[in-house]
């Protein structure tokens, strides 16, 4: 089978935007397209990550839309909604659409549009993923994390600070993305004394909601060599699911989701975690890079909020993580974050991330969906 | 087919004979696990063999949180837990609001029915797409 290779990525402006979906995903695949000197015609498939333009906005059939929009009418076109995993969720069928053999070049655009809804009605969007017996509740994704941070801390006898270091990183890598919704620094003590969210968590553990879009250009390393001789290659990927009622899991603090995905990926690329250089993890909230980094390998259980600690995750650390300052600065419009979060890599292989760049051959991107209900795992090597 | 719990803590309180009284239902597979709330299938793909009523039971608190930014037709703060019963040594959770902000990690709970858990007619989903009446956790002494 050949290698899938990325030869464009974009990302537009992430924060309170004036455009609405349709202008979003526009603004980020045309700039896609620009940036692999690839006509608009030469797409074969067209994929968009959204988890709810329908619900946010009123605007259903989107794909379709911006195959109009870009001048890419016939490409076949899908919506890939897989909530906040949606964008990883598109990585993948766009991966899978040229390893098949079905495309030899396929755009994917991952957008939404969230900043018109109150944090009440956007918060009510997200939580419709869940169970029935979980809605009825008044269950959020944010009292999931509360939930677990709680659980995590009195198990592992892990201080409340710890979490605080994980915001107190990635704002700190976002002053250098022009793109991220907040360029500034915040410190522990402003974290820790925000006001509460879900207990133990407070505002500065939760990601903002957030307007933006992102874009990839896929294709086959032999069509990507006619173009460039700069491109990445999607060295592995995988994707996994864990229960949809999430009290159901053994354990709290393990995403099956995240160990089986990245087990997958790790297989396909002959890779293991000592072997990846750079990681953007999901962190919608501050718990959930505790989280993934145990269940990527790269710490073991319990241990994770250490490396944070010792800055073994900060950008001149052993393992940068969230280089691109995260979800947690940059910002999470749902359907563009897993996209967003390959462009960060992409970027850090090709080393062309400016002022965030690390010694990075091999990059890792694990994009969360839910609580950790759906988990695509995408590792890239630089081809350059 | 069914079981009923008798025999367990709590049980007799319940067993009014009304068909109506709420409960609080967990399904049993054939392997002896429990889920709450019960699925189609469980382990191995196999249906469920009976169900037992968990307010006939009480539970320990593994976790918890207030959570203060509450959507539509949602109490604010919103405390919620997520208790572990022990089922004559079968352990099965379940996720609920707490009656009280007063709750901390080990705490015993017993299951307290209400009617309306939030508003159906606030939020996002269709009111008749679920129900939403349901088992909040009081601390017990």
């Amino acid at each position: 089978m050949e290698r899938v290779a990325i030869i464009g990525a974009s990302m537009t402006q992430f924060g309170q935007r004036d455009a609405w979906i349709r202008e979003l995903l526009a603004e980020a695949g045309s700039a896609c397209l620009d940036d692999a000197g690839v006509a608009a015609d030469a797409v074969k498939h067209l994929y968009v990550s959204n988890m709810a333009s329908g619900e946010f906005e009123g605007q259903t059939g989107v794909p379709n839309a911006l195959a109009h929009d870009l001048a890419a009418v016939p490409a076949y076109t899908a919506r890939i909604d897989q909530t906040s995993a949606s964008g990883g969720a598109g990585v993948y069928a766009a991966w899978q659409s040229v390893a098949s053999g079905a495309s030899d070049m396929t755009l994917l655009v991952g957008g939404e549009r969230m900043t018109h809804k109150t944090t009440a009605e956007a918060t009510d969007v997200i939580a419709s993923l869940t169970h029935p017996a979980e809605y009825k509740h008044g269950v959020t994704l944010p009292s999931f994390a509360g939930l677990t941070a709680r659980h995590y801390l009195e198990t592992y006898d892990a201080p409340r600070e710890a979490l605080g270091r994980v915001a107190v990183k990635n704002h700190s890598n976002g002053v250098d993305n022009p793109h991220a919704q907040f360029q500034k620094e915040v410190d522990l003590d402003t974290v820790l004394e925000s006001p509460i969210v879900a207990d133990p968590l407070r505002l500065y553990d939760f990601c903002p909601i957030t307007d933006g879009s992102a874009g990839l250009l896929l294709c086959p390393e032999s069509v990507a060599r006619e173009y460039t001789d700069e491109y990445a290659v999607v060295s592995g990927i995988g994707g996994a699911t864990d229960t949809h009622v999430v009290h159901e899991r053994a354990d709290p603090t393990t995403m099956g989701g995240v160990v089986n995905s990245s087990e997958e990926a790790y297989r396909m690329a002959d890779v293991g975690p000592d072997d990846v250089d750079v990681a953007e993890l999901h962190d919608m909230f501050t718990i959930l890079e505790f989280l993934q980094s145990e269940d990527l390998g790269f710490f073991e259980k319990g241990e994770g909020w250490k490396a944070v600690e010792a800055g073994v995750t900060d950008r001149d650390g052993d393992l940068p993580i969230n280089t691109s300052g995260g979800l947690k600065s940059k910002g999470h419009p749902l359907g563009a974050s897993g996209v967003a979060q390959v462009y960060e890599v992409y970027k850090q292989v090709l080393g062309d991330a400016g002022a965030r760049q690390v010694d990075a051959g091999t990059g890792l991107a694990c994009n969360v969906g839910g609580f950790g209900n759906c988990v695509t795992t995408t590792i890239l090597e630089g081809a350059v | 087919m069914t079981e009923d719990g008798s025999g367990a803590a709590g049980s007799d309180a319940a067993d009014t004979g009304d068909d109506t009284t709420p409960t609080m239902d967990a399904a049993r597979y054939p392997d002896g696990s429990l889920t709450h709330p019960p699925h189609p299938v469980g382990p191995g793909g196999k249906e469920p063999v009976g169900t037992v009523d968990l307010s006939d039971y009480t539970a320990e608190v593994v976790t918890w949180t207030t959570s203060t930014a509450t959507p539509p037709g949602v109490r604010e703060p919103n405390t919620l837990a997520i208790v572990e019963f022990d089922v004559d040594g079968e352990p099965v959770r379940a996720i609920g609001q707490v009656t009280t902000e007063a709750v901390e990690t080990g705490d015993r709970v017993r299951p307290v029915y209400c009617e309306e858990l939030r508003d159906p007619d606030a939020g996002i989903r269709a009111p008749d797409s679920q129900a939403w009446d349901g088992f909040r956790f009081e601390p017990v002494a």
